[in-house]
């Protein structure tokens, strides 16, 4: 079984099933049950949606980066677009109660939800990353 | 072939759509909006939206559930909903959200909360 696979994908909806398609055959190739695999599906379609929509704006030119990897520790998702960047701690708590009514903004909630770890980082070629670990 | 498909049925001046298949980022999330849109527009704001045939929903999807309510809700109807799925349960939970929507396991239940 490869432990690593690595994608590259243009920015526009249809790379979130596509990353997701992606995911569940290498997440299914390293064996994983049906309860781990449908965590790192979410995490999957949320940060490349994040990495298209809020990263590149949609602009095709930029592509997205996404690394899967089986660890000794877990299953780990990486992705990286090329936008401006952001700070996660900007982006407002989606359970305060003035923001419950709000139709964005909760694909990071669902991101740490479901991944054990979930770090943001700026990439120094330019472009956030998002590294994210289920652990097993 | 279309992520999602939304059929109608009338129960008195509820309107019952019946969701099959997945309401994410995308197709899903528009096809939902642009019925909910209709139905206000031809005056119809009593919604009781079925969800146990979604599969899949993801935050887009979670969003657009909030969007279709305070759509409804502006124009002084009401959306209720039906059949959570474990996950959706799981997600509105999450999210804080049920204690937002009313929400049902029995059809008749929820027609009757209507009047």
């Amino acid at each position: 079984m490869a432990e690593t696979k690595e994608l590259t994908l243009p920015s526009r909806i249809e790379s979130v099933d596509q990353a997701a398609r992606e995911a569940e055959q290498f997440a299914q190739s390293a064996g994983l049950d049906e309860e781990f695999r449908s965590a790192i599906d979410m995490a999957v379609r949320e940060s490349v949606a994040n990495a298209v929509k809020h990263g590149n704006k949609f602009d095709e030119t930029k592509q997205v980066e996404i690394k899967f990897s089986q660890l000794p520790e877990g299953f780990e998702v990486v992705v990286r677009d090329f936008g401006p960047g952001f700070d996660v701690d900007d982006v407002p708590d989606p359970t305060n109660p003035d923001n419950l009514l709000k139709a964005s903004g909760r694909g990071i909630l669902f991101m740490r939800a479901f991944m054990d770890e979930v770090e943001w980082s700026n990439h120094t070629g330019g472009g956030l990353v998002v590294k994210m670990l289920k652990k097993q | 072939m279309a992520d999602i498909t939304i059929s109608e049925r009338q129960a008195g001046d509820v309107t019952i759509l019946d969701l099959n298949g997945k309401v994410t980022i995308g197709e899903g999330s528009v096809a939902l909006r642009t019925t909910i849109r209709r139905l206000l527009g031809d005056g119809k704001n009593k919604i009781l939206m079925n969800l146990g045939g979604v599969g899949y929903i993801d935050s887009s999807g979670i969003g657009e559930l909030v969007s279709s309510f305070t759509a409804v809700n502006k124009e002084g109807g009401t959306l209720k909903l039906l059949n959570l799925t474990q996950k959706i349960q799981d997600l509105l939970a999450i999210t804080k959200l049920l204690t937002v929507f009313d929400v049902f396991d029995s059809e008749s239940d929820a027609l009757a909360s209507f009047e």
